[in-house]
Protein backbone atom coordinates (compact mmCIF):
# COMPACT_ATOMS: atom_id res chain seq x y z
CA UNK A 1 0.00 0.00 0.00
CA UNK A 2 1.13 3.30 -1.02
CA UNK A 3 -0.04 6.95 0.06
CA UNK A 4 -0.36 7.56 -3.75
CA UNK A 5 -2.86 4.45 -3.31
CA UNK A 6 -4.53 5.89 -0.09
CA UNK A 7 -5.43 8.91 -1.61
CA UNK A 8 -6.18 8.18 -4.78
CA UNK A 9 -8.94 5.59 -3.29
CA UNK A 10 -9.86 8.47 -0.67
CA UNK A 11 -10.48 10.99 -3.35
CA UNK A 12 -12.40 8.78 -5.78
CA UNK A 13 -14.73 7.30 -3.00
CA UNK A 14 -15.18 10.77 -1.96
CA UNK A 15 -16.27 11.95 -5.60
CA UNK A 16 -18.27 9.18 -6.34
CA UNK A 17 -20.17 9.79 -2.49
CA UNK A 18 -20.47 13.63 -3.40
CA UNK A 19 -21.65 12.93 -7.23
CA UNK A 20 -24.69 11.21 -6.47
CA UNK A 21 -25.69 13.60 -3.19
CA UNK A 22 -24.60 16.78 -5.92
CA UNK A 23 -26.11 14.92 -8.75
CA UNK A 24 -29.75 14.26 -7.18
CA UNK A 25 -29.88 18.54 -6.54
CA UNK A 26 -28.79 19.48 -9.65
CA UNK A 27 -31.46 17.58 -11.71
CA UNK A 28 -34.94 18.12 -10.32
CA UNK A 29 -35.74 14.21 -10.66
CA UNK A 30 -39.48 13.59 -11.95
CA UNK A 31 -41.45 11.79 -9.43
CA UNK A 32 -40.81 8.77 -11.69
CA UNK A 33 -37.39 8.99 -10.89
CA UNK A 34 -37.06 9.72 -7.52
CA UNK A 35 -39.31 6.75 -6.48
CA UNK A 36 -37.28 4.89 -8.93
CA UNK A 37 -34.02 6.30 -7.20
CA UNK A 38 -35.52 5.30 -3.59
CA UNK A 39 -36.23 2.00 -4.85
CA UNK A 40 -32.65 1.93 -5.96
CA UNK A 41 -31.44 2.47 -2.70
CA UNK A 42 -33.71 -0.20 -1.29
CA UNK A 43 -32.71 -2.93 -4.07
CA UNK A 44 -28.53 -2.04 -2.99
CA UNK A 45 -29.29 -2.26 0.66
CA UNK A 46 -31.24 -5.53 0.48
CA UNK A 47 -28.82 -6.93 -2.05
CA UNK A 48 -25.80 -6.01 0.59
CA UNK A 49 -28.00 -7.80 3.20
CA UNK A 50 -28.20 -10.84 1.52
CA UNK A 51 -24.83 -11.34 0.13
CA UNK A 52 -23.04 -10.18 3.56
CA UNK A 53 -25.43 -12.62 5.22
CA UNK A 54 -24.77 -15.80 2.94
CA UNK A 55 -21.42 -15.05 1.05
CA UNK A 56 -17.88 -15.07 2.03
CA UNK A 57 -15.12 -14.12 -0.68
CA UNK A 58 -17.56 -15.02 -3.65
CA UNK A 59 -18.35 -18.11 -1.75
CA UNK A 60 -20.94 -19.92 0.94
CA UNK A 61 -20.22 -17.63 4.26
CA UNK A 62 -21.47 -21.22 6.24
CA UNK A 63 -24.20 -21.37 8.45
CA UNK A 64 -23.03 -19.88 11.51
CA UNK A 65 -24.16 -16.19 10.15
CA UNK A 66 -27.15 -16.86 8.14
CA UNK A 67 -28.52 -18.38 11.33
CA UNK A 68 -27.34 -15.15 13.17
CA UNK A 69 -29.17 -12.55 10.92
CA UNK A 70 -32.01 -14.64 10.37
CA UNK A 71 -32.78 -14.61 14.43
CA UNK A 72 -31.79 -11.04 14.06
CA UNK A 73 -34.82 -10.56 11.34
CA UNK A 74 -37.24 -12.19 13.04
CA UNK A 75 -36.73 -10.25 16.39
CA UNK A 76 -37.11 -7.28 13.79
CA UNK A 77 -40.17 -8.72 12.47
CA UNK A 78 -41.58 -9.11 15.92
CA UNK A 79 -40.66 -5.29 16.92
CA UNK A 80 -37.50 -6.13 19.12
CA UNK A 81 -35.79 -3.49 20.07
CA UNK A 82 -33.24 -2.24 17.70
CA UNK A 83 -30.13 -2.59 20.03
CA UNK A 84 -31.34 -5.92 21.12
CA UNK A 85 -31.55 -7.23 17.07
CA UNK A 86 -28.14 -6.60 17.17
CA UNK A 87 -27.06 -8.33 20.22
CA UNK A 88 -29.30 -11.47 19.13
CA UNK A 89 -27.64 -11.90 15.76
CA UNK A 90 -23.91 -11.67 16.85
CA UNK A 91 -24.76 -13.95 19.63
CA UNK A 92 -26.15 -16.37 17.71
CA UNK A 93 -23.72 -16.79 15.51
CA UNK A 94 -20.87 -16.39 17.87
CA UNK A 95 -23.06 -19.05 20.09
CA UNK A 96 -23.05 -21.23 17.22
CA UNK A 97 -19.14 -20.64 16.25
CA UNK A 98 -18.12 -21.60 19.97
CA UNK A 99 -19.84 -24.68 19.47
CA UNK A 100 -17.93 -25.63 16.63
CA UNK A 101 -20.73 -24.82 13.28
CA UNK A 102 -18.93 -23.42 11.06
CA UNK B 1 -15.71 14.16 24.47
CA UNK B 2 -16.67 13.70 20.73
CA UNK B 3 -20.05 11.72 22.00
CA UNK B 4 -20.32 14.42 24.12
CA UNK B 5 -20.71 16.86 21.74
CA UNK B 6 -22.98 14.66 19.80
CA UNK B 7 -25.50 14.32 22.65
CA UNK B 8 -25.49 18.09 22.90
CA UNK B 9 -26.25 18.66 19.74
CA UNK B 10 -29.02 16.00 20.42
CA UNK B 11 -30.90 18.75 22.44
CA UNK B 12 -30.30 20.97 19.93
CA UNK B 13 -31.36 19.19 16.64
CA UNK B 14 -34.22 16.51 16.04
CA UNK B 15 -32.07 13.72 17.00
CA UNK B 16 -33.99 11.51 19.65
CA UNK B 17 -33.62 9.91 22.56
CA UNK B 18 -34.05 6.61 20.88
CA UNK B 19 -32.38 7.21 18.09
CA UNK B 20 -29.25 8.11 19.89
CA UNK B 21 -29.12 4.65 21.28
CA UNK B 22 -29.58 2.69 18.19
CA UNK B 23 -26.76 4.90 16.65
CA UNK B 24 -24.48 4.21 19.32
CA UNK B 25 -25.32 0.37 19.56
CA UNK B 26 -23.83 0.28 15.21
CA UNK B 27 -20.78 3.15 16.66
CA UNK B 28 -19.94 -0.10 19.15
CA UNK B 29 -20.63 -2.94 16.76
CA UNK B 30 -17.83 -0.94 13.65
CA UNK B 31 -15.49 -0.05 16.53
CA UNK B 32 -14.79 -3.79 16.89
CA UNK B 33 -14.60 -4.41 13.10
CA UNK B 34 -12.29 -1.04 12.77
CA UNK B 35 -10.33 -3.00 15.34
CA UNK B 36 -9.84 -6.13 13.26
CA UNK B 37 -8.83 -3.53 10.03
CA UNK B 38 -6.34 -2.36 12.38
CA UNK B 39 -4.88 -5.59 13.68
CA UNK B 40 -5.13 -7.04 10.17
CA UNK B 41 -3.27 -3.87 8.11
CA UNK B 42 -0.56 -3.94 10.98
CA UNK B 43 -0.16 -7.62 9.87
CA UNK B 44 -0.03 -7.29 6.35
CA UNK B 45 2.94 -4.73 6.84
CA UNK B 46 0.86 -1.35 5.57
CA UNK B 47 2.91 1.15 8.07
CA UNK B 48 0.82 2.72 11.04
CA UNK B 49 0.05 6.08 9.77
CA UNK B 50 -0.86 5.07 6.31
CA UNK B 51 -3.56 2.74 7.40
CA UNK B 52 -4.75 5.44 10.16
CA UNK B 53 -5.14 7.96 7.16
CA UNK B 54 -7.21 5.44 5.07
CA UNK B 55 -9.23 5.05 7.62
CA UNK B 56 -9.84 8.45 8.01
CA UNK B 57 -9.64 9.52 4.37
CA UNK B 58 -11.31 6.56 2.59
CA UNK B 59 -13.95 5.97 5.64
CA UNK B 60 -15.57 2.82 3.80
CA UNK B 61 -14.61 -0.35 5.70
CA UNK B 62 -15.29 -2.92 2.59
CA UNK B 63 -12.76 -0.98 0.16
CA UNK B 64 -10.13 -0.60 3.28
CA UNK B 65 -9.89 -4.30 3.80
CA UNK B 66 -10.41 -5.43 -0.02
CA UNK B 67 -7.23 -2.70 -1.04
CA UNK B 68 -5.11 -4.27 2.04
CA UNK B 69 -6.09 -7.94 0.48
CA UNK B 70 -5.30 -7.30 -2.96
CA UNK B 71 -1.66 -5.66 -1.55
CA UNK B 72 -0.94 -8.49 0.49
CA UNK B 73 -1.58 -10.96 -2.21
CA UNK B 74 1.05 -9.74 -3.86
CA UNK B 75 -1.26 -6.91 -6.10
CA UNK B 76 -0.37 -3.72 -7.49
CA UNK B 77 -1.48 -0.61 -5.47
CA UNK B 78 -3.28 0.21 -8.88
CA UNK B 79 -5.33 -2.67 -8.69
CA UNK B 80 -6.15 -1.73 -4.89
CA UNK B 81 -7.68 1.41 -5.60
CA UNK B 82 -9.31 -0.30 -9.11
CA UNK B 83 -11.31 -2.71 -6.69
CA UNK B 84 -11.71 -0.73 -3.91
CA UNK B 85 -13.51 2.20 -6.21
CA UNK B 86 -15.21 -0.72 -7.75
CA UNK B 87 -16.61 -2.11 -4.36
CA UNK B 88 -17.54 2.09 -3.33
CA UNK B 89 -19.41 2.46 -6.60
CA UNK B 90 -22.87 1.75 -5.17
CA UNK B 91 -22.46 5.18 -3.00
CA UNK B 92 -23.52 7.22 -6.03
CA UNK B 93 -27.12 5.49 -6.33
CA UNK B 94 -27.20 5.59 -2.66
CA UNK B 95 -26.18 9.64 -2.42
CA UNK B 96 -28.90 10.13 -5.30
CA UNK B 97 -31.69 8.23 -3.26
CA UNK B 98 -30.34 10.07 0.15
CA UNK B 99 -30.34 13.58 -1.08
CA UNK B 100 -30.49 16.63 1.26
CA UNK B 101 -30.41 14.14 3.73
CA UNK B 102 -26.63 14.33 4.28
CA UNK B 103 -27.42 18.08 4.47
CA UNK B 104 -29.73 21.21 3.03
CA UNK B 105 -26.77 23.94 2.73
CA UNK B 106 -23.80 22.95 0.47
CA UNK B 107 -20.51 22.64 2.97
CA UNK B 108 -23.39 20.54 4.97
CA UNK B 109 -23.26 18.54 2.25
CA UNK B 110 -19.72 18.42 1.68
CA UNK B 111 -19.08 16.85 5.04
CA UNK B 112 -22.71 14.77 4.89
CA UNK B 113 -20.89 13.09 1.48
CA UNK B 114 -17.89 11.82 3.70
CA UNK B 115 -20.03 10.38 5.85
CA UNK B 116 -21.91 8.10 3.31
CA UNK B 117 -21.49 4.70 4.18
CA UNK B 118 -24.09 1.69 3.79
CA UNK B 119 -25.46 1.78 7.83
CA UNK B 120 -25.85 5.60 7.79
CA UNK B 121 -28.24 5.59 4.46
CA UNK B 122 -30.26 2.75 5.86
CA UNK B 123 -30.29 4.70 9.43
CA UNK B 124 -31.45 7.56 7.94
CA UNK B 125 -33.97 6.45 5.34
CA UNK B 126 -35.87 4.30 8.51
CA UNK B 127 -36.25 7.73 9.69
CA UNK B 128 -38.39 9.04 6.86
CA UNK B 129 -37.12 11.89 5.20
CA UNK B 130 -37.60 14.83 7.65
CA UNK B 131 -35.70 16.50 10.05
CA UNK B 132 -35.40 13.54 12.18
CA UNK B 133 -33.86 11.79 9.75
CA UNK B 134 -31.14 14.49 9.26
CA UNK B 135 -30.40 14.76 12.53
CA UNK B 136 -30.50 10.58 12.68
CA UNK B 137 -27.93 10.66 9.14
CA UNK B 138 -25.65 13.39 10.96
CA UNK B 139 -24.79 11.72 14.50
CA UNK B 140 -25.04 8.00 12.90
CA UNK B 141 -22.61 8.92 10.37
CA UNK B 142 -20.39 11.13 13.36
CA UNK B 143 -20.73 7.91 15.79
CA UNK B 144 -19.81 5.48 12.97
CA UNK B 145 -16.45 7.57 11.86
CA UNK B 146 -15.38 7.70 15.54
CA UNK B 147 -15.99 4.58 16.13
CA UNK B 148 -14.11 3.48 12.92
CA UNK B 149 -11.29 4.83 13.77
CA UNK B 150 -10.79 5.04 17.49
CA UNK B 151 -10.91 0.64 16.26
CA UNK B 152 -8.34 1.14 13.62
CA UNK B 153 -6.20 2.76 16.06
CA UNK B 154 -6.90 0.29 18.55
CA UNK B 155 -6.15 -2.23 16.46
CA UNK B 156 -2.84 -1.00 15.57
CA UNK B 157 -1.60 -0.64 18.97
CA UNK B 158 -3.30 -4.16 20.13
CA UNK B 159 -1.99 -5.62 16.77
CA UNK B 160 -2.25 -9.68 17.30
CA UNK B 161 -4.09 -9.60 20.63
CA UNK B 162 -7.23 -7.97 18.83
CA UNK B 163 -9.27 -11.13 18.78
CA UNK B 164 -11.36 -12.39 15.84
CA UNK B 165 -14.39 -10.88 14.79
CA UNK B 166 -16.17 -13.30 13.73
CA UNK B 167 -15.84 -15.02 17.25
CA UNK B 168 -18.14 -12.44 18.63
CA UNK B 169 -20.60 -13.02 14.82
CA UNK B 170 -19.83 -8.98 14.30
CA UNK B 171 -20.28 -10.12 10.66
CA UNK B 172 -24.00 -11.31 11.75
CA UNK B 173 -24.50 -8.30 13.36
CA UNK B 174 -24.28 -5.80 10.40
CA UNK B 175 -26.77 -7.44 7.68
CA UNK B 176 -29.18 -7.83 10.51
CA UNK B 177 -29.12 -4.15 12.17
CA UNK B 178 -29.40 -3.25 7.99
CA UNK B 179 -32.23 -5.72 7.48
CA UNK B 180 -33.79 -4.61 10.64
CA UNK B 181 -33.81 -1.23 9.41
CA UNK B 182 -35.36 -2.03 6.03
CA UNK B 183 -38.10 -4.09 7.18
CA UNK B 184 -40.46 -1.04 7.72
CA UNK B 185 -39.57 -0.01 3.96
CA UNK B 186 -40.24 -3.61 2.97
CA UNK B 187 -43.93 -3.49 3.52
CA UNK B 188 -44.60 -1.59 0.30
CA UNK B 189 -45.22 -4.54 -2.47
CA UNK B 190 -43.52 -2.78 -5.16
CA UNK B 191 -40.37 -2.57 -2.39
CA UNK B 192 -40.53 -5.87 -1.72
CA UNK B 193 -40.86 -6.68 -5.16
CA UNK B 194 -37.61 -4.91 -6.18
CA UNK B 195 -35.71 -6.18 -2.90
CA UNK B 196 -36.83 -9.92 -3.80
CA UNK B 197 -35.33 -9.68 -7.44
CA UNK B 198 -32.27 -7.54 -6.14
CA UNK B 199 -31.39 -10.43 -3.33
CA UNK B 200 -31.94 -13.06 -6.29
CA UNK B 201 -29.77 -11.19 -9.01
CA UNK B 202 -26.62 -10.31 -6.49
CA UNK B 203 -26.55 -13.86 -5.19
CA UNK B 204 -26.44 -15.47 -8.49
CA UNK B 205 -23.45 -12.80 -9.46
CA UNK B 206 -21.35 -13.21 -6.49
CA UNK B 207 -19.24 -16.46 -7.44
CA UNK B 208 -18.89 -14.84 -11.52
CA UNK B 209 -17.78 -10.65 -10.68
CA UNK B 210 -15.53 -9.38 -8.41
CA UNK B 211 -16.74 -7.63 -5.56
CA UNK B 212 -19.22 -4.75 -5.88
CA UNK B 213 -20.38 -5.42 -9.37
CA UNK B 214 -22.76 -7.84 -7.56
CA UNK B 215 -24.82 -5.37 -5.76
CA UNK B 216 -24.78 -2.62 -8.56
CA UNK B 217 -26.18 -5.43 -10.68
CA UNK B 218 -29.30 -6.29 -8.40
CA UNK B 219 -29.88 -2.96 -9.38
CA UNK B 220 -31.88 -5.01 -12.09
CA UNK B 221 -34.30 -5.80 -9.55
CA UNK B 222 -35.61 -2.64 -10.53
CA UNK B 223 -37.39 -4.26 -13.54
CA UNK B 224 -39.83 -5.64 -10.81
CA UNK B 225 -41.21 -1.93 -9.83
CA UNK B 226 -44.05 -2.01 -11.75
CA UNK B 227 -45.73 1.56 -12.34
CA UNK B 228 -47.50 3.60 -9.75
CA UNK B 229 -51.09 5.47 -10.84
CA UNK B 230 -48.26 8.51 -11.25
CA UNK B 231 -46.65 7.02 -13.73
CA UNK B 232 -49.45 6.35 -16.22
Amino acid sequence: MTWTAVLALAAGTYLVRLAGILLRDKVTLPQRLARLSDLGATALLVALVAAAALTEAGGFAGWARPAGVLVGGVAAWLKVPFVLVVVLAAGTTAGLRAVGVG
Amino acid sequence: MFILAVMCSARRTALERGDLRDALALGAAITVVGMSFGALAAAAGVPPLLTVAMSVLVFAGGSQFLAVAVVAAGGAPVAAVAAGLLLNLRHLPFGLAIGDLAGRTFPARLLGAHILIDENVAFARARGSGPRARAAYRACGALLFVGWNAGTLVGLLAGSAVPDPASFGVDAAFPAALLALLLPSLRAPDARRVGLGAAVVALAATPFLPPGLPVLVALLGLLFAGRTEADR
